[in-house]
């Protein structure tokens, strides 16, 4: 039979791996906030005529917005972000770019005064909090029955903050390299991803449980990798059906929702990897007192992984 | 046991028929789906009004007072299904489904006073605005003691557009009380000198792109005229002049505008997303899972059909989060499926019979698939109050929403559809050949 648990240690160091380079970005990059959080003004414009980004940026600054940031979006189309315009400004930025550049359409104009943006960021981080400590409490209703329900929820609240962590991780990269944006779909994502990430975990914790009770193995590890062999069908088809879905937004709709669709690819694979090689793994491991093996066995492992 | 089968699958067919029903005819009202800004273009705006100058207790009356005229300057626009409420103590909340208004169109909608009247400042006084016919400042007097500036607050609600004997468009308005004062005033001490107009920061343009600002020739008392403005422009002026003013400043706290064009480029893509998502988890279902994925394929149909009759008919507004989270339910709606077949062949594998197999899967499968998402409906229920607790709450609410109708309706199908029609499937001569479950029994 297959051994996911045995190879645990390989795992972690995977997963300990990506959340140090998330770490470090986090530290580094920061995250970057969209209009929603920090507000300003955004607007999507379409040129008739040939524009170069550089071009625009500096027609921009000419006209006193030198801090606009500026995405190409498609073929004479851009994405323009402002410090908070009022409409009168909006005309004169609107004009003094028609007259550089020739006519322009406007498809999109959306603008965050400073007090909607410091509401909507508190509303978000309250709901983030809220969440957390709703999983919580479920995920130690939901295995209440089990031997040890603490270790079964801390696992899963572990794996839940490892998806979390990776996907704002990526996106402080992606804030980093091309401008990404945190915004409310980038939050939607999260918490979507936080829920498919803890569901994954109960199935597997389910299996363990009904397998604990039918007295499989008198050997915690086996009874684990027993149920997590006897799920992987499952845990990677339901993986595979909701990557179909999301790869089908990320391609076909993009722009707009880029954002939501990009964190709901990482969160559904960091998802699907926690919950078969991070959260049983930990609970295996708790439960045979091995944190201080894991500690002793990273030189060896680093010392075999530089021999290969 | 077979007669309730075919009962509940006659109960099916008549749920499927009516959803299909629902969403091809109009139904209980419903002709179209409730489509977000997003989609079909249009404003959504939220507005702060400043009470700062009003006595305490009267806020609310005010408030109302701002409504009201919001409303009458927004119905000459002709939108269709106009959103025009208070929001709390300060906040009014506009939302104009589908229209593409121009930005002044837009601005005018939250002035207190559309327009205002300036006199050319001197040279060492302050200039409130300036353009190619010099620098102005606000035309003042001084009624009962009090300063006062001319502006179009002091219009009777009755300004009308007509054309003079030349054929030039003319905005004919007439002064109330205390405008006649003030303009007797005014235009008595400006005569052979220009009155400037403005609209807020800007010089009101006439057709030729000239400011407008005729030399007084007469003293006016009771009636003027502005002329040079385009026809379209001046009826436009008029209408919402007519619409009266408002109590208090408003200040835009949340813009949203998207141009219709855009929206129906969107409902294309997610329509192709959507379809394209559909087909490949499809596709895949019936390659793994051979006939329990057929049949999870035809329960994956009624799905769909019925979470799209639901959104119609609730209704719940679509955005583009909406779709997203309804595609995203396509994906984990097979879940349930997923589970279920899965624990059917393990339950085959060990020498089950089909029938019972599929029993035992079902229920085996219960407290995983009821356990799995109620964590997905805790989401959404937060994310719902963090859509109904802030101003950008349309994406947000959409997707919660889109997303527990979703999830709620495929535990619905996976349960009762694939179940019943499998329990249909047991008795034929089908269920036989056990590779059609592609589960190859001896195997493990």
């Amino acid at each position: 039979m297959l051994d996911i648990i045995g190879k645990r240690f390989w795992f972690f160091l995977i997963s300990g791996g990506v959340i140090l380079i998330s770490i470090i970005s986090l530290v580094t990059f920061g995250l970057k906030y969209g209009i929603e959080f920090s507000s300003g003004s955004m607007m999507t414009v379409n040129f008739e005529q040939e524009v170069g980004q550089a071009e625009l940026e500096q027609g921009l600054a000419n006209l006193g917005y030198t801090n606009a940031i500026i995405q190409r979006t498609g073929a004479g189309d851009f994405l323009i972000r402002t410090r908070e315009l009022t409409g009168e400004d909006k005309t004169v930025l609107q004009d003094g770019l028609t007259a550089k550049y020739g006519r322009l359409t406007e498809a999109e104009f959306y603008s965050v005064s400073p007090m909607v943006a410091e509401e909507t960021a508190q509303n978000a981080a309250i709901a983030v909090a809220v969440a957390a400590i709703g999983i919580l409490l479920y995920v130690t209703w939901a295995f209440h029955r089990m031997p040890k329900p603490f270790h079964y929820g801390t696992c899963a609240i572990i794996a839940l903050i490892h998806d979390a962590l990776i996907a704002v991780g990526v996106f402080s990269i992606l804030g980093g390299i091309l401008d990404w944006e945190i915004n409310l779909m980038f939050i939607t994502g999260v918490l979507a991803v936080i829920g498919y990430s803890v569901n994954n975990t109960v199935v597997v914790f389910d299996r363990i449980r009904e397998n604990l009770r039918m007295g499989v193995s008198p050997d915690f590890e086996v009874v684990v990798n027993n149920s997590l062999v006897e799920t992987l069908g499952r845990s990677l088809n339901t993986s595979l059906t909701t990557l179909f879905v999301v790869l089908a937004l990320l391609f076909f709709v993009g722009a707009t929702i880029l954002n939501f669709a990009v964190v709901l690819l990482i969160g559904v694979i960091a998802g699907t990897f926690s919950s078969v090689c991070i959260a049983p793994p930990l609970l295996v491991v708790w439960e045979k007192g091995e944190w201080g093996r894991f500690v002793q066995r990273l030189p060896l492992l680093a010392a075999k992984a530089k021999g290969r | 046991m077979a007669r309730r089968n075919m009962l509940t699958l006659i109960v099916i067919v008549v749920l499927f028929a009516f959803a299909v029903c629902a969403l091809v005819f109009p139904m209980f009202g419903r002709g179209e789906m409730r489509l977000g800004l997003d989609l079909q273009g249009g404003i959504h705006m939220v507005y702060k009004a400043d009470l700062s100058q009003i006595e305490p207790g009267e806020e609310a009356n005010i408030m109302d007072g701002v409504v009201a005229v919001l409303n009458n300057r927004i119905n000459p626009l002709g939108v269709t299904e106009p959103v025009i409420q208070k929001q709390g103590q300060d906040r009014i909340l506009v939302e104009l489904p589908g229209v593409s208004i121009t930005d002044k169109e837009k601005e005018r909608l939250s002035r207190v006073a559309l327009l205002k009247f300036g006199e050319l400042a001197a040279d060492d006084e302050e200039a409130r605005w300036e353009n190619e016919r010099g620098r102005w400042k606000p035309a003042t007097a001084v009624i009962d003691g009090q300063e006062k500036e001319l502006t179009s607050a002091y219009f009777k609600e009755n300004t009308y557009v007509d054309r003079d004997n030349l054929g030039r468009i003319e905005l004919i308005f007439e002064w109330d009380e205390e405008g006649s004062k003030l303009s007797e005033e005014i235009t008595g001490r400006l005569i052979k000198q220009p009155l400037g107009i403005f609209e807020g920061d800007e010089s009101l343009r006439g057709e030729d792109g000239r400011p407008i600002a005729p030399i007084v020739q007469s003293v006016i008392i009771d009636r003027g005229v502005i002329t040079g403005l385009s026809y379209n422009e001046a009826d436009s002026i008029s209408k919402q002049l007519n619409a009266g003013r408002l109590p208090v400043p408003l200040e835009i706290l949340y813009d949203q505008t998207v141009s219709p064009i855009l929206g129906a480029d969107f409902i294309d893509m997610s329509v192709r997303a959507g379809v394209i998502g559909i087909i490949l988890v499809m596709l895949f279902m019936i390659i793994y899972y051979r006939l329990p994925g057929v049949l999870a394929t035809l329960a994956l149909i009624f799905y769909g059909t019925l979470v799209l009759a639901l959104f119609k008919l609730i209704p719940v507004t679509l955005t583009l989060a909406g779709l997203g989270g309804f595609i995203l339910s396509v994906g984990m709606a097979v879940d349930a499926n997923v589970l279920i077949f899965e624990r059917m062949k393990e339950e085959f594998r060990t020498g089950r019979a089909l029938g019972s197999a599929i029993e035992a899967g079902f229920n085996r499968a219960w407290t995983a698939i009821r356990d799995s998402n109620v964590t997905t409906f805790i989401v959404c229920g937060i994310l719902y109050w963090l859509g109904s607790s802030i101003v950008a709450s349309a994406p947000v609410m959409g997707f919660a929403l889109t997303l527990f109708i979703g999830v709620a309706v495929s535990m619905f199908t996976a349960i009762v559809v694939t179940r019943t029609l499998l329990r249909l499937f047991v008795g034929t001569p089908l269920a036989q050949r056990t590779s059609l479950f592609s589960v190859y029994i001896g195997r493990k």
